[in-house]
């Protein structure tokens, strides 16, 4: 295994772990309806990103799975919904939503510190192919990033002071 | 020569041909209130509606201190004394005998009667107890877009300045806030580009889900009018359900609910597979041409097709159509604006036209519309979260320079994140954040989506509700306090419509009871919070509509929408005029960016913008990279799949619109009989096809249900396409058993009931047009048809039989020729 397999194999985890995620917090947080739906959304650049990941590997001969399956069906998606619903009147949940895009920030951050290091590591090694993906994952992954920032940003100023 | 017409039954009324440009007539409508003769009225007073956004002038007839009638006014360059049916007969519900004439506060779980001082004393001591335990973040303020632009500006100055909370918006969030957002991506900054003598000189007009017909009769007269002339445009119509618009169509594209994005990426890749596009003009004014082309160059129409079930021949001709034109007017309304990635498929149709050059000059016209006869004014005067004068949040030097204006330290202003949208104010007084909720104007318990969250959270006893209206609306009825207001006829102020014209609306009589203007009411309570400015002098320096005008004119002067070249005696002379209106532009201004694009630089725009797809806010450093020199910019958005899609439990796509008879929740339409009669219940639009698969008629009782809520209605077979259901949003529960909504024996009636709680990422307006639901029949009809219009987009299917609507001697309307008294514009061929 060389590096670059190395981190193909990293950005493929972190990938997968943040269209989890992306999910869960999601389902957790149904009845803050912007989060719900746009999360959702991300979670799909994210799960995109793991397919592209796994194809690109292959040619590296190294076999990578498929992104996770993250239909709402499960009991647990249920719950965490059912859950969201049962505290819509509280003020708690807000604490927790900070503290859950703060996590989405910084899986988002290591997973574009990750696509930083593959695109150098292709421009050094002149493989098209991987400089490709990541030119074209990369900025989806900033996209991630300033999203859930910008959240943080407009929502802890209410959040914070109505406890 | 004078006709009369039943003006029910034909809505747009007789036509005036005229040809390409060519001066469209005047045309005087005047409807009087029955056995009023024209020499008994006293006195005709300047006014232009308020029951949408076109700006309709009119004069309003007085007799024995009562208002008997309306006139249209032939000066005015708007409507040139052309008026529509709501114009005709909506100002009856001024006089209806349920007003509210005195203040009432909930005692003992009852609203009972009280007086203006025992009402706003509950006010202020709730708002000052508030702010000493929680602070300003625990007071919100949810408005109109039918006040006056003097009434917003005061709201505007004492929730920012004085309260000091970012929680102030309008209902305009659900009509106009995508307009205001496409314009600030792709120009920088709001403000309508285009005029409405644009339709004068165009020869292709493409309308993005804009039903004009219904929604601005009167621009609808004026294209029909174009449509009989000379030289006549062609019209592209997107849109699902068969308008009129529709029908007059050249090319018609009726795609599948939330799909814009797919539609209009593949009209700017045949646009620039063509090479239709205006080099020129690219080089000149615009930054990101290279992306847009790589972003959309593989949205073929074959693709498209896929996504829009739309067939991809349809698709070539629309970008034929506006690919070829010489010069296109393009408008957009809620068919975009409440639909799935509004921002981001609005900001498209600015594209098409930057990449055509179609801007700035007569025919060559962008109108990215609104729905409400002020929701420019909330815009403009910051009470719809934005700063006043369209400044911005993010420059610390435009937040010094409006602290200097109101004589108020900077941070007086909460600039530290965006102004509070109003479904995230609904959010926040769920979650028990915010404690007090003054609602100016405006009925969410029926207009907002998914009515029971909607209930339960403005039923909550922590939650302290101030509701200003003419009548106990639905909303109302839940408050702890109501507050009787005026309304226009009854107050003077000044509003502003569409296309930047600005009109003035002098009191023509006294308001029933104890109803006080909305001004007297926001200043009265700017009094008792005794609200300061630096200095210790009091913040709200004004007292009345003309000197309150005169400090919005401080505050707009330098601004993009400036209004220092105006007076009330100039507007009452002139009849409408058109902002910026300035000393160096007296007569106002036809067109913005005629000269290159005005206030997209780094330290003049209004919005350093924000990621289409997630609403992620960008920062000035991104902003002065992406446009150092302050050009239009180019912005591609990829075509995401709705949030909610039709399953085999929910298998239909579900909208909600308006019909030409009704404006908003009936509060007042509903009470002009004319209006009333043409369209009194709710009703359920479904295809021919459909209903045949279901075996349902017209006129069958059904219900449609969704995932959060349920209506009934009577079923109308039309043209609209298959798979899609139509409800109208007006009806609610004010004139059923229950009051304020379903209960027992008052079934779901309010389109809301089935609606989701979803809004655009950037511009944050709900999505009324993209839920799913069911459709079961309750009852077979006994063969009377569904209450329907028959005149409109509701319209029967060939062969479904309807009684046609129509007014009768009581909606009769005299319509005479007149001359427009102005000469054509200037500068046109």
């Amino acid at each position: 295994m060389n590096g670059i397999t190395l981190t193909l194999r990293v950005l493929h985890r972190g990938e997968r772990h943040l269209a989890h995620d992306l999910v869960t917090v999601a389902e957790r947080h149904r009845t803050e309806h912007e989060v719900h739906h746009v999360a959702t959304d991300l979670a799909g650049w994210s799960r995109d990103h793991v397919r592209r990941l796994a194809e690109v590997a292959a040619h590296h001969g190294v076999r990578l799975g498929d992104p996770p399956d993250t239909s709402s069906d499960s009991v647990l998606a249920t719950l965490r919904a059912k859950a969201s619903e049962a505290v819509a009147h509280r003020p708690g949940p807000g604490l927790l939503l900070l503290r859950d895009l703060r996590e989405l920030h910084l899986a988002a951050a290591e997973n574009s510190l990750h696509w930083e290091m593959l695109a150098q590591a292709a421009q050094a090694a002149r493989d098209s192919e991987l400089l490709g993906l990541a030119s074209a994952c990369h900025p989806r992954t900033l996209r991630q990033m300033r999203w859930t920032n910008t959240m943080i940003k407009n929502l802890s100023p209410q959040l914070l002071n109505s406890l | 020569m004078e006709e009369a017409t039943d003006r029910i039954a034909r809505p747009w009324g007789g036509r005036t041909p005229y040809g390409r440009h060519e001066t469209w007539p005047a045309r005087v409508d005047t409807f009087l209130a029955e056995g009023v003769a024209p020499d008994a009225v006293e006195r005709w007073v300047q006014s232009a509606s308020i029951l949408h956004s076109d700006g309709d002038a009119m004069d309003i007839a007085v007799a024995d201190g009562r208002m008997v009638g309306v006139r249209g006014r032939d000066v005015d360059r708007v409507n040139r004394g052309r008026l529509g049916p709501k114009d005709l007969f909506g100002w009856q519900a001024n006089a209806s005998r349920d007003r509210l004439t005195r203040p009432l506060v909930r005692r003992g779980g009852r609203l009972v009667e009280t007086d203006w001082d025992t009402a706003m004393d509950l006010v202020a001591a709730r708002s000052r107890e508030l702010l000493e335990e929680r602070g300003p973040g625990s007071i919100g303020f949810y408005t109109s877009g039918q006040l006056f632009l003097e009434e917003y500006y005061t709201l505007a100055v004492l929730a920012r300045a004085g309260i000091g909370t970012p929680h102030l918006d309008g209902n305009t969030r659900l009509c106009t806030s995508t307009a205001a957002e496409a314009l600030k991506e792709t120009f920088g900054c709001d403000g309508q580009p285009g005029s409405y003598d644009d339709f004068d000189h165009a020869d292709v007009i493409a309308l993005f889900g804009h039903n004009i017909a219904e929604t601005q009769p009167v621009q609808w007269m004026r294209l029909l009018d174009r449509l009989e002339g000379a030289d006549p445009p062609r019209l592209l119509c997107v849109d699902p359900r068969p308008t009129q618009v529709a029908r007059h169509a050249a090319v018609h594209l009726a795609p599948r609910g939330g799909t814009n994005v797919a539609l209009l990426n593949a009209l700017l890749h045949e646009t620039i597979r063509h090479d239709r596009v205006d080099r020129d003009f690219i080089a000149a004014h615009t930054v990101g041409f290279e992306e847009l082309a790589e972003r959309v160059a593989d949205c073929t129409p074959r693709w498209a097709a896929d996504i829009c079930d739309v067939p991809a021949a349809r698709i070539e001709e629309a970008a034929e159509l506006v690919g070829t034109a010489d010069a296109l007017v393009s408008t957009v309304l809620q068919g975009v604006y409440q639909s799935h990635q509004a921002t981001a498929a609005a900001v498209q149709v600015n594209n098409l036209h930057l990449i055509r050059g179609m801007l700035g000059r007569p025919g060559a016209g962008l109108l990215q519309m609104n729905g409400q006869p002020t929701a420019q004014n909330t815009r403009e005067c910051g009470a719809d979260g934005d700063l006043p004068g369209f400044r911005n949040w993010q420059n610390d030097s435009h937040v010094a320079d409006l602290a200097k204006v109101w004589n108020v330290e900077p941070e007086r202003i909460p600039h530290y994140a965006p102004p509070t949208h109003a479904m995230q104010m609904y959010r926040y007084a769920e979650q028990g954040s915010i404690r007090m909720l003054w609602i100016s104007g405006t009925n969410p318990a029926v207009s907002l989506p998914e009515l029971s969250r909607v209930r339960s959270i403005l039923t909550q006893d922590r939650l302290f509700t101030v509701v200003q209206d003419l009548f106990l609306t639905e909303t109302a009825q839940l408050a702890d306090v109501v507050l009787p207001a005026a309304t226009w006829g009854e107050k003077t102020g000044v509003l502003t419509n569409a296309d930047r014209t600005v009109h003035l609306s002098r009191k023509a009589v006294e308001p029933p009871g104890e109803a006080r203007p909305d001004l007297d009411i926001f200043l009265d309570y700017a009094r008792r919070m005794d609200f300061r400015d630096k200095d210790g002098g009091p913040l709200v320096t004004w007292h009345d509509p003309e000197s309150a005008f005169r400090a919005w004119q401080r505050c707009s002067a330098g601004r993009p929408c400036d209004y220092t070249g105006l007076s009330y005696a100039k507007l009452h002379d002139t009849s409408g005029i058109q902002w910026p209106c300035t000393a160096d532009a007296p007569e106002g201004t036809p067109r913005l960016y005629t000269d290159g694009i005005a206030w997209a630089h780094p330290d003049l725009c209004e919005s350093y913008g924000k990621d289409l797809e997630t609403g992620a806010s960008q920062e000035v450093v991104e902003y002065r990279s992406l446009n150092p020199d302050g050009k239009a910019m180019l912005k591609a958005a990829a075509y995401l799949p709705p949030h909610e899609e039709p399953d085999e439990e929910y298998p239909f796509q579900l909208t909600t619109g308006r019909t030409i008879y009704h404006f908003h929740t009936r509060t007042k339409t509903g009470r002009a009989p004319q209006l009333r009669d043409a369209a009194p219940d709710v009703w359920v639009e479904v295809s021919a096809v459909d209903a045949e698969r279901l075996g349902l008629a017209e006129g069958d009782l059904v219900e449609v249900a969704g995932r959060r809520g349920a209506l009934r209605g009577r079923l109308r077979v039309t043209g609209i396409r298959p798979g899609l259901l139509f409800v109208p949003f007006h009806y609610g529960y004010w004139d059923t058993g229950n009051g304020s909504g379903p209960g027992p024996g008052t079934p779901g009636r309010a389109a809301n009931e089935t609606t989701i709680t979803d809004w655009d990422p950037a511009s944050k307006q709900p999505l009324f047009k993209t839920a799913t639901a069911a459709l079961t029949l309750v009852e077979r009809g006994d063969g009377s048809p569904s209450p329907a219009p028959t005149t409109t987009a509701s319209a029967p299917a060939d062969g479904v039989a309807a009684r046609p609507t129509a007014g009768g001697e009581a909606a009769r309307t005299t319509q005479s020729p007149a001359r427009f008294p102005h000469d054509p514009e200037e500068g046109v061929r």
